[in-house]
């Protein structure tokens, strides 16, 4: 059957058959950031163009209908406009961070993309830290918006930027203690060792009421750090115009608006990894036949199908609720998710250690 | 209260005030100087408790100007007409607006339409119209405008 | 140390919001104070859509000058209209036909629920839920199809003439505007699952925005800002014009006096609305839509003065006529104007996102500010 790991290993040993190891290496790695930048532009599109959609259908209107069958183009064409657009720097910025912020954004969401299993054996850099690593850079992110609105020498640009830097920062909690209690039960930080560790039903199913607490309090948490509603208050266009990115136009201001799309790709591929199992198959303990016919379907299908669940979890959180104010946004952290993350830790290292877990 | 009621208060109140009737309203002319001490008795009087001002504005005559006050009271439900003359040259009244607070932005209004100057007022500065129109007085009768005004 | 609220200190911030922002629905120029998140002062700056309309007004007939207002507060265009040729009609001292009554009544209604229709769906947006101001829209569609096909137009009508109406109805309007009432009816608990219900919203709305009754009181606010507060002040049964005294509706008052306060005592009167609708759809008086009135409209000399109920407060008109066939002097008390001037008591001390919540509840509109 032809998977995506059978392409890789055979690209593999076709290189090393030409070149010696240290080039292999160095054309592997070319091919590799050519088909990253390349997912980067094709997600782009695709993810801008199903949030049209699906704010469209729950807003009962059509959406995007004209470039392009059903619309499918027009997130293309969007991109063309942005590209020739003129990106402005106001006067008053200082040029060199206004400009260089949105590349931290682009490199950040590029740097997460390593870790990630696509499909069995199918993953740019198998590390063993690959959750670790995955928390350590995604709180990168904030730099880029804190020194994009401190750039902008904006007063709407610097409120957002703060705001974001304590909204990240508060979240970052609880969304490690989430992450952790995947780690204690499965007792690895290797993504893939994860994955492997569901190979007899997800986490979400195996771990009981504990697991589904860090599910709901990850999904929360990795929407407030990825800035999306509810919990857009840097951007809440009603009150800050356009919070971090109001002096940002063209192509500059299309990177920030790709790299807010991609993390949201990648924290739904991290919690589709972590408590839905990644790329593996629906499983149920030892129905080896049924486990069997779910194996037939391919693991990129169950790995896209479950992230793409995610976003569009994401996406409706987007279109249906208003948006908290900034200070019932870190009650609702510091108060309620940070305490019961914590307690749920306990109860997840107990049922760990006792074995109370399927 | 009815009218002949509300007449007889307000001229225990106040014994020089004139009154016009036959409006839809009681009208009442006092003496600008006369006005702050009155508008102070109507919110404050128990039987009276004129407590809304819902319109306040102001009339060119061209030789004066009247300043109107629409008064109501909320809890009575009577109304009445407040009139005051000024004169054109130098228009000038006690303001109402720490009496009812509402009178702060309608005064404000009146003061860079007409340039009525209200006395005591805590915040004179004009609301509606863009700087540099300070002292123009546009709603006057005689007021010319060479670029904007359009005559129909 | 307690330091005084409103002083400028180290560390406050000016703050321009406006004239071109999301939140003020126009061209509203807000000046504020602010520290942090907390706002300190709020001054408002007006006049960026200033028309000068009462001067306009000194040299317009009295058959002219009620196009002019429909240009004021847009979402109840019809109203303005309303209120106008009823002071007209009182210094003519005109008798109009019942059925010109009633048709105006029920154009009321309809545009004071679609102006709320309109506020629900912008105020939701402006904290942050863009989905309700569609389905808002639905509904309001219709009502403007209706509109439509009555009036000629679908937001400033200027279907009232002094003496009545323009036309008379559509054939169609009792079935479109019954269609609508169903409508109206299968979708209205959307509204309350999507917003009102919602934890998040209810939060931001909650003891946000105190204003006390006596402050609406003495700040001159009307509608369903001062009726949030607590304080009666519904004109329509206070000072009932045409048929309302024989109308059976309820004056909706909420104490809370917030931001939910206002916002429920909205929701609320669109339902009065469609009960005044109901009582009178079916019972609309045959004869004449127009009374008979000379084509050179002259008021006596005298001073005339009509208070209405728009969607957002009272709205008033005085006219002072020299006996000509325009006005002396003609003044339009805007419940905007008056309402805004709370916003600064209301502000201060609350969040900047509360600001947005404050506003929209307010249901400013700025060219009815402006005037």
């Amino acid at each position: 059957m032809l998977s995506f790991s059978d392409i890789s290993k055979f690209i593999d040993s076709w290189l090393r058959d030409i070149f010696n190891p240290t080039w292999t290496m160095v054309i592997e790695m070319m091919i590799a950031g050519v088909c990253v930048i390349g997912l980067f532009a094709v997600l782009g599109l695709v993810l801008v163009l199903m949030e049209r959609k699906v704010a469209a259908w729950i807003q009962i209107r059509l959406g995007p209908n004209r470039v392009g069958p059903k619309g499918m183009l027009q997130s293309l064409a969007d991109t063309v406009k942005l590209l020739v657009k003129e990106g402005m720097t106001p006067d008053g910025a200082d040029k060199f961070l206004f400009n260089f912020a949105p590349f931290i954004a682009m490199m950040v969401a590029m740097l997460l993309m390593a870790p990630i299993a696509f499909a069995k054996d199918f993953q740019l850099w198998d590390m063993n830290i690959g959750v670790l690593y995955f928390s350590a850079i995604s709180s990168i992110m904030v730099i880029s918006i804190l020194m994009a609105g401190w750039a902008s020498n904006n007063k709407y640009s610097l409120m957002g930027a703060m705001r974001s830097g304590a909204q990240i920062v508060s979240y970052e909690l609880s969304a490690g203690l989430s992450i952790l209690a995947i780690v204690v039960l499965s007792g690895s930080l290797n993504l893939n060792d994860i994955i492997l560790s569901q190979a007899d039903g997800w986490w979400i199913f195996k771990g009981h009421i504990p697991v589904i607490i860090s599910f709901i309090i990850f999904i929360i948490a990795v929407t407030a750090e990825t800035n999306r509603a509810p919990f857009d208050l840097a951007e809440a266009e009603s009150e800050l115009t356009a919070g971090f990115h109001t002096e940002y136009s063209g192509m500059k201001f299309a990177l920030f608006f790709l790299a807010e799309y991609i993390n949201v790709f990648i924290v739904c591929a991290i919690g589709a990894t972590l408590f839905l199992g990644g790329w593996m198959p629906f499983h149920i303990g030892h129905w080896d036949a049924f486990n069997h016919v779910m194996d037939y379907i391919p693991s990129s299908v169950w790995f896209f199908g479950k992230t793409f669940f995610l976003i569009f979890l994401i996406m409706w959180f987007r279109w249906t609720f208003p948006r908290l104010r900034i200070d019932q946004l870190l009650n609702l952290e510091w108060r309620f998710l940070l305490p019961i993350s914590m307690f749920n830790i306990l109860l997840v290292t107990l049922m760990a250690i006792l074995g109370w877990h399927f | 209260m009815t009218n002949d009621a509300l007449k007889a208060k307000i001229t225990e109140l106040l014994p020089a005030t004139g009154f016009e009737e036959g409006g839809q309203w009681l009208n009442i002319n006092v003496e600008p100087a006369d006005w702050r001490l009155l508008a102070e008795q109507l919110r404050l009087d128990a039987s009276l408790q004129f407590d809304y001002l819902f319109c306040l504005t102001c009339i060119d005559w061209k030789t004066h100007l009247t300043m109107v006050y629409h008064l109501d009271s909320t809890k009575f439900r009577h109304n009445i007409v407040i009139k005051a003359k000024l004169d054109v040259a130098k228009p000038a009244i006690e303001t109402v607006s720490d009496i009812w607070r509402t009178a702060d932005f309608h005064e404000r209004e009146v003061y860079e339409m007409f340039g009525v100057d209200f006395i005591n007022h805590p915040d004179l500065r004009l609301l509606i119209l863009p700087d540099g129109w300070e002292g123009k007085r546009p709603m006057l009768k005689n007021f010319e405008d060479p670029v904007n005004m359009i005559r129909l | 140390m307690v330091e005084e609220i409103g002083t400028t200190v180290e560390g406050d911030v000016l703050i321009n919001v406006g004239p071109q922002h999301p939140a003020t629905h126009g061209v509203l120029n807000l000046l504020l104070t602010i520290n942090g998140e907390t706002i300190k002062k709020v001054e408002p700056h007006l006049g960026f859509i200033h028309r000068s309309i009462e001067k306009m007004c000194e040299s317009l007939t009295y058959r002219q000058f009620i196009y002019v207002t429909s240009r004021m507060d847009y979402l109840s265009a019809h109203i303005n209209n309303h209120a106008c040729a009823l002071v007209v009609e009182k210094g003519l001292q005109v008798e109009i036909p019942s059925r010109a009554k009633v048709i105006r009544v029920l154009m009321d209604e309809l545009t004071r629920i679609a102006s709320h229709e309109l506020w629900w769906g912008a105020m939701a947006m402006d904290l942050g839920a863009f989905t309700p101001f569609f389905h808002a829209f639905r509904e309001r569609e219709s009502i403007n199809d209706i509109m439509e096909e009555t009036c000629g137009a679908r937001l400033t009508m200027n279907y009232i003439v002094p003496g009545g109406v323009m036309y008379d109805l559509h054939p169609d309007f009792q079935k479109r505007v019954k269609d609508f009432i169903t409508l109206y009816k299968l979708k209205i608990h959307e509204y309350d699952e999507m917003v009102t219900g919602n934890i998040i919203f209810q939060n931001r709305m909650k003891g946000v925005g105190y204003l006390s009754a006596e402050d609406a009181i003495s700040y001159g606010c009307t509608g369903p800002t001062a009726r949030g507060s607590g304080v009666s002040c519904d004109i329509r049964k206070l000072y009932p014009y045409e048929v309302y005294d024989q109308l059976d509706f309820d004056e909706i008052l909420e104490t809370g006096c917030d931001s939910f306060a206002r916002y429920m005592v909205r929701i609320r009167e669109m339902n009065q609305s469609i009960r005044i609708i109901e009582q009178l759809i079916d019972t609309i008086p045959e004869g004449d839509f127009q009374a008979k009135t000379k084509a050179v409209l002259k008021l006596p000399k005298g001073e005339f003065y009509q208070r209405v109920e728009t969607a957002r407060g009272e709205f008033g008109v005085y006219i002072v006529s020299e006996g000509g066939n325009t006005p002396y002097r003609i003044k339009f008390r805007s419940p905007g104007f008056s309402n805004l001037s709370a916003l600064d008591q209301m502000a201060r001390g609350s969040k900047l996102g509360d600001l947005v919540a404050m506003m929209g509840t307010l249901d400013l509109v700025i060219p009815d500010i402006d005037r």
